[in-house]
């Protein structure tokens, strides 16, 4: 700007010709990420949760671009239209290189906006996604129709379930220092080490550890919940499509923590009425030597002591104490 | 002081700093315990299997912690045992594989590591008998395993009589009380697969899992798999 110049009329000029630059790249940019990004991004589409938080991630992308459009579009127009010239006129001080109240008090609400917005945002996409894919604790408060009489039958008068049923299907994530294994209570309670699931079925994941801090995630179906020994800690997905994922351990739990994954499937529901169907028979001799089912086990017999293991000077284990159900 | 002096001083601290950064930053770096690899792909014909044969041991008897569980295995080459656990193998190829178990046992933290997963017909030879399942609350319980997630292998060791007297310095005699526990699988591709025990046996560290089972060269490893 220049002292020939009249200052307001110069600054509504100027703000006049940034809007518009920043309106036209905002919503080339903002279509652009939308059609061609979005629909790539972490974590997928494998389940109701994954596309929930896709929507979020996209949506948070759709509102920052804006944003910083603006800040470079400010410096950029001001770098090329007020920086100093050699040899050309002294920068004009004063009055006029002041703050302008009016863009201040507009960044200050738009942003405020924008954060109050998202915050509410977050909130109702956690309370209706059912807890969006995080770990509830023993006790989730955004637990879905169906789950809490699933988690009873599970303990209590055994649980079933197929196809047509429609119920939860409630699965158990034991951690131990390497390796995840699974427990479903629907097929006997057997054990195994392979984390196969149906789509179209609301999952309750029931995570525990048997030894140190794990923490059980599933990528591609954006589950993720600690797993803390004597501790039962529940997520909830519904399966969509059926596709892989990967599990992997995301609490650092020791040498061999960066070994400590392995790779589910979602499959069609026949296909894993089949798999559990067979698996519960194949594991039937074994099963009948495991714990009963329970949410959380008690491995340490001498936990009362610092959890140490076996020195030989304790009382050997019993099978209670060893991977025995709490009471 | 001169300007010229300071200069040179304050330049001769920065470097001095930055060597004991990148000193402190190497040796933290620098695995904890160095170990051999043993090579398994010259012991036989291209696309024959492998044999390796190995010993769990109640107590090593040796080194810098001689009273830590611990693997060992023969050398192919030199027909010498070797305390390495990180072993090179011809990839897509069986492994046929007997280890010398010498330690106790006890009933297993997780009685899903009972099975016999993994090997070919999912069993293993308990000295000379097919065992797909071994409940490890009854007999002599299991003292370690043999388990290779990435390849879903997991192979009970079951514990020998702890009232016997036990080998206590390895390698050990055949002589010694010990079960023979043998079983195939195949390795894939070339990669590096960890490999480990799923028994606690770590006496006298948290839930077990330290000291030995944490230590590389004791209880767990790699299988450095390599194209023929």
């Amino acid at each position: 700007m220049t002292t020939s110049e009249n200052p307001v009329n110069g600054e509504t000029r100027h703000l006049r010709r940034m809007t518009n630059i920043w309106l036209v790249i905002s919503v080339v940019a903002d279509l652009l990420f939308w059609f061609l990004v979005g629909p790539h991004m972490a974590p997928g589409r494998l389940t109701s949760t994954a596309k929930a938080n896709q929507l979020d991630i996209n949506l948070l992308v759709i509102i920052a671009l804006p944003v910083m459009i603006a800040v470079w579009v400010f410096m950029g127009y001001s770098i090329r239209t007020w920086s100093d010239k050699r040899g050309g006129p002294e920068p004009v001080g004063g009055e006029v290189a002041r703050g302008n109240k009016k863009v201040q008090v507009a960044w200050i609400v738009i942003t405020s906006v924008i954060v109050l917005f998202l915050a509410g945002f977050g909130t109702v996409a956690l309370i209706s996604d059912h807890g969006s894919g995080g770990g509830e604790g023993p006790n989730p408060i955004w637990a879905p129709n169906g789950a809490t009489a699933a988690e009873t039958a599970a303990l209590t008068t055994g649980d079933s379930w197929s196809p047509s049923s429609g119920k939860v299907l409630v699965v158990q994530v034991i951690a131990q220092q390497w390796k995840f294994t699974y427990r479903y209570p629907a097929f006997g309670g057997f054990e195994t080490t392979q984390l196969i699931l149906p789509t179209d079925t609301t999952i309750a994941f029931n995570v525990t550890s048997l030894d140190v801090i794990h923490s059980f995630w599933a990528y591609q179906l954006s589950v993720k919940a600690d797993a803390n020994p004597q501790a039962n800690n529940v997520a909830f997905t519904d399966t969509t499509t059926s596709g892989s994922f990967v599990v992997r351990c995301s609490e650092l739990c020791g040498l061999w923590h960066g070994a400590m994954f392995d790779y589910g499937k979602v499959v069609s529901q026949s296909a894993f009425m089949t798999w559990a169907t067979n698996a519960e028979a194949a594991n039937a001799t074994n099963t009948k030597d495991l714990a009963p089912f329970a949410w959380t086990y008690v491995p340490d017999a001498n936990g009362s002591a610092g959890g140490y293991y076996i020195d030989g000077g304790v009382t050997p284990y019993s099978k209670a104490e060893l991977y025995g159900a709490k009471p | 002081m001169s300007m010229r002096g300071r200069l040179t001083t304050v330049i001769v601290l920065f470097l001095v700093a930055v060597g004991l950064l990148v000193l402190s930053v190497a040796t933290f770096l620098k695995p904890g315990t160095p170990g051999g690899v043993t090579d398994f792909t010259k012991s036989q014909a291209a696309g024959q299997p492998v044999h390796i044969l190995a010993q769990t041991v109640g107590s090593i008897g040796f080194g810098a912690h001689p009273t830590w569980v611990s693997y060992m295995v023969m050398n192919p080459t030199t027909h010498k045992w070797v305390q390495d656990t990180t072993w090179k193998l011809p990839a897509h190829t069986k492994i046929d594989m007997t280890i010398e178990q010498f330690d106790s046992g006890s009933p297993l933290r997780n009685q899903e590591w009972g099975q016999i997963l993994g090997t070919f017909g999912h069993s293993m030879q308990l000295n000379g008998k097919t065992v797909s399942v071994y409940n490890s609350f009854t007999g002599t319980g299991v003292g370690h395993t043999f388990a290779v997630p990435t390849l879903g292998v997991s192979v009970p060791l079951v514990g020998v009589n702890g009232s016997d007297t036990l080998c206590g310095v390895a390698p050990c005699s055949t002589k010694m009380p010990h079960n023979e526990i043998s079983f195939s699988f195949e390795t894939q591709g070339a990669g590096s697969y960890p490999w480990q025990c799923f028994v606690p046996c770590g006496l006298g560290f948290l839930y077990g899992n330290g000291g030995p089972m944490s230590t590389q060269n004791y209880m767990g490893g790699f299988l450095e798999v390599v194209n023929s």
